[in-house]
């Protein structure tokens, strides 16, 4: 395309943006509220999971690392369970693992903690380096890599490297621990679709309902808890959830049934 | 070596909220105006559709619609004997990237600074005295008043279709408004938000404490609204998916939403995407801007001639374009001369969470500017005697979507993971929220931009360098009214709280605000500021210098709406005079 044609490209499409309502674009009419309930059955749980990033030996550690930060409990599943460990291999392959759209030149002195990231290191090198050094320490200490301590041990190992206690030959080991926890959280609350929050195991924990409905209703009732079953992207794309003119989820209510809003 | 372009009458070098208004007024008046933007198109339809608008990760966390470090950051310092190192990442301020700008992800919390906050320091000396100011304050009157800008923020409230209670009719105090501003002509475009329950429990509390409460001026539009240019925009579903996000509904105003539709079809105006301008090429003479310089997105550099150059571009690309450039003198704080990369400020915000055991927000609903507030304790307000310090901010209670990411409060003293953590958030996600205090920063000598001797951009250009921390001024103020704030959350009934006022240096780390302000100041004495009242570099007279750059401090508000009316100000005195006659307008 010629700059020229180009340009008169982009000016035909913000002049069909101004003909046409916003978000008339999305919109394939779901299929019925009984099918609905049918979306929380392909579990993916039972399917394999290419991990394309990391190794074994590192989706051992963080598999071991991610349960403790997000422990299973009676309140539901934890970090692990919810599939954080393919969450994070997966930030780690693509742009976030490679610092993508962030600056990376040198020089790289420590600098001072208001400066902030400093480190020559992109994110999967810190969690290469991060790892291996851990588990030569526990190696050292305990005889054991990390994956294959006592569980007390592990959360003796994580508060060390938390509190800076733990001497790492690569990375500063707060700056290791707060990007595995900063990762964790990010990977049990976000979309399911970046294989983390599986079966919206964190949505579900704090009642967030995900992509959003039309609340224009709601907002005004005070106090009245808002129940949703969460839906996803995918349930969208895939045509689980029913969606209104605009896109948006109509959410089945977790009390009654009934569409919510 | 550049290929030179037929010459044009005007280049705005940024394609955001003022570079659109000026494109729009100025190719109406049958001027040819190029737009030149480093980033991308994007528009409602084609990129923010459902359901992916509605990605936390993506958007909140991944950046998608900010500013490419990449190509090009800053450095930042705490102070002048450190040495800056680059900002690899974003995080305590989110510019952004690509036609519409940063006013495509903020929030569309639309305020009118005070008619104090124009006049901060002579009104300080003439209230409380010079002890009353720090020795190192550079804090100024902008050389422009509240009352010339009224009909300006008038025409900008318009246009963004803002949704409001006016609470100063001409002068009459309105009940339900904000009684402490300025006087306006008319009432706001649409009517304001609906108050969500964390709004209503938060205005109770604060009316019992003698405090003014009211619903935060909005640009997340309360009905569909069609404005002066005939755009019309939808109407806000209060989804909970405002800032950093793209709005789905075409319901937040934005240069997409009010004014790109009708000018793209103006054959006058031309917009380059992914177009960044390196360079303002001056004469011989250092008088008068000849053209600008370009890299496209092959790679090419082109030259683009034009009469009239306006940098519309977010405050930090302003400010490093004029250094790069030549215009004006740079700022030396040793000697305390020169003044572009003078009068840097930012926002100075603290915070109340409120933890309640009976009581259910869903937080996860709202808007960006869906809030209720006070402005009691911003400007000058309320008595400064004996307190130490200057200024203040507005205290409010926002419900502006609680994405799980990014909010899982826990009552201070939790352990930050583990079981212990992972209870206290499923407890409180639902039972919390925040008051923000969101307070005013004043300007200092030590505070400022300038060039990095070290770090380089993508096209070999330096980058800017900050050098900013807050003054004892600002801790004091952010003390004082967090610990009102932490009184209202009390009243509110909340059984816990983190009572979080602005304490230690600033870190660049955390997200606070993306209000910086500054380093192309405006004033009344070309020492002490970069452009002139109208904008106007005082050195190379046609060129204009509009945002946030030109605020000599920043004040206790958010400042899109400020920027709007210094837009159409700015506008004005160049279609009414400096077309006519093109020279120094002041």
């Amino acid at each position: 395309m010629s700059e020229k044609s180009r340009r008169n490209f982009l000016k035909s499409a913000a002049a069909l943006g101004a003909a046409i309502p916003a978000g008339a674009a999305a919109q394939t009419k779901a299929p019925s509220h009984a099918d609905h309930g049918t979306h929380a059955a392909p579990k993916g749980a039972a399917q394999p999971r290419p991990y394309m990033f990391l190794s074994q030996a590192e989706v051992a550690f963080i598999d071991a690392a991610v349960s403790h930060l997000i422990p299973k409990d009676e309140l539901g599943p934890g970090a692990k369970e919810a599939g954080v460990t393919y969450f994070i291999d997966q930030q780690l392959f693509g742009g976030y693992g490679s610092m993508a759209r962030k600056y990376t030149q040198g020089p790289w002195p420590e600098g001072t903690p208001q400066q902030g990231y400093q480190s020559p290191l992109t994110p999967a090198g810190v969690y290469r380096a991060g790892i291996r050094d851990t588990n030569a320490y526990c190696q050292k200490t305990f005889g054991k890599t990390f994956d294959a301590l006592a569980r007390a041990q592990q959360d003796e190992v994580l508060k060390g490297l938390d509190g800076g206690k733990i001497e790492l030959e690569q990375v500063r080991p707060q700056f290791f621990f707060n990007m595995l926890l900063n990762n964790t959280i990010e990977g049990f609350f976000a979309d399911p679709v970046y294989g983390g929050n599986r079966d919206k195991a964190g949505w579900k924990l704090v009642g967030f309902p995900g992509v959003a409905a039309v609340y224009t209703t709601f907002i005004e009732k005070h106090n009245v808890p808002y129940k949703a079953q969460p839906v996803s992207i995918a349930d969208i794309t895939g045509k689980l959830a029913q969606v209104d003119e605009h896109g948006h989820p109509i959410h089945v209510m977790l009390d009654d049934g009934k569409a919510g809003a | 070596m550049a290929t030179k372009l037929k010459p044009v009458d005007v280049v705005t070098v940024g394609v955001g909220l003022t570079g659109t208004i000026l494109a729009k007024e100025l190719t109406d008046t049958g001027l040819k105006v190029v737009g030149l933007e480093r980033g991308g198109w994007r528009d409602t339809q084609s990129d923010f559709a459902m359901p992916y608008a509605h990605d936390e990760l993506r958007y909140a966390r991944r950046h998608e619609l900010m500013q490419d470090l990449s190509r090009e950051t800053l450095t930042f310092r705490n102070a002048t004997a450190d040495t800056a190192l680059p900002m690899r990442y974003m995080g305590s301020f989110l510019p952004g990237e690509g036609v519409g700008g940063a006013a495509v992800h903020w929030n569309g919390v639309t305020w009118r600074f005070l008619p104090w906050d124009f006049e901060t320091r002579s009104r300080t000396l003439a209230r409380y005295g010079a002890a009353q100011l720090a020795e190192d304050c550079t804090s100024q009157d902008w050389g422009v008043s509240y009352d010339e800008l009224e009909p300006h923020f008038d025409r900008f409230e318009y246009l963004y279709g803002i949704c409001g209670k006016a609470g100063n009719l001409k002068g009459k105090i309105v009940d339900g408004g904000n009684p402490f501003e300025g006087p306006r002509a008319r009432e706001y475009p649409n009517p304001p938000m609906k108050t969500s329950h964390v709004g209503a429990i938060y205005a109770k509390a604060a009316k019992e404490l003698g405090y003014h409460p009211f619903p935060a001026p909005s640009a997340n539009m309360t009905r569909p609204y069609t404005n002066p240019y005939g755009v019309t925009l939808g109407a806000c579903v209060y989804c909970g998916y405002c800032e950093r996000f793209g709005c789905e509904m075409g319901a937040k105003a934005s240069p997409q939403t009010t004014v790109l539709p009708v000018l793209m079809k103006n054959p006058n105006y031309e917009l380059r995407t992914l177009a960044n301008v390196i360079k303002v090429n001056l004469d011989s003479e250092k008088k008068r801007a000849v053209s600008v310089t370009y890299v496209d997105s092959r790679g090419r550099e082109f030259e683009q001639p034009a009469d009239l150059i306006l940098l519309t571009s977010y405050v930090f690309s302003n400010v490093k374009l004029m250094l790069v450039s030549g215009i004006g003198k740079p700022y030396d704080p040793q000697a305390n001369t020169g003044v572009v990369g003078r009068n840097y400020a930012y926002q100075t915000n603290g915070n109340v969470t409120a933890f309640f055991e009976d009581k259910v927000f869903n937080q996860f609903m709202g808007a960006g500017a869906l809030s209720m507030m006070i402005d009691d304790l911003d400007g000058d307000n309320f008595d400064h005697s004996g307190l130490g310090f200057i200024g203040g901010g507005w205290i409010g209670a926002a419900s502006a979507g609680a994405r799980p990411i990014d909010f899982n409060p826990v009552p201070q003293g939790t352990p930050r993971w583990g079981g212990e953590w992972k209870k206290a958030v499923a407890r409180y996600y639902n039972r919390a929220f925040g008051i923000t205090t969101h307070g005013a920063c004043q300007s200092y000598r030590g505070n400022y931009l300038d060039l990095d001797p070290t770090y380089r951009d993508a096209y070999g250009l330096p980058l800017l360098r900050m050098t900013f921390d807050f003054r004892p001024n600002e801790y004091k103020m952010s003390d004082y009214i967090t610990k009102k704030a932490a009184e209202i959350a009390k009243a509110a009934g909340a059984v816990k709280m983190n009572v979080n006022p602005r304490t230690g240096k600033y870190n660049i780390v955390p997200y606070q605000s993306t209000h910086n302000t500054g380093g192309a100041a405006m004033g009344a004495d070309p020492k002490t500021s970069a452009v002139n009242r109208f904008l106007q570099s005082w050195d190379v007279h046609n060129v204009f210098v509009v945002g946030a750059s030109a605020f000599p401090q920043n004040g206790g508000y958010n400042p899109t709406g400020t920027v709007g009316a210094l837009t159409f100000h700015a506008l004005d005195a160049i279609k009414s005079r400096y077309l006519n006659q093109s020279g120094p307008l002041a």
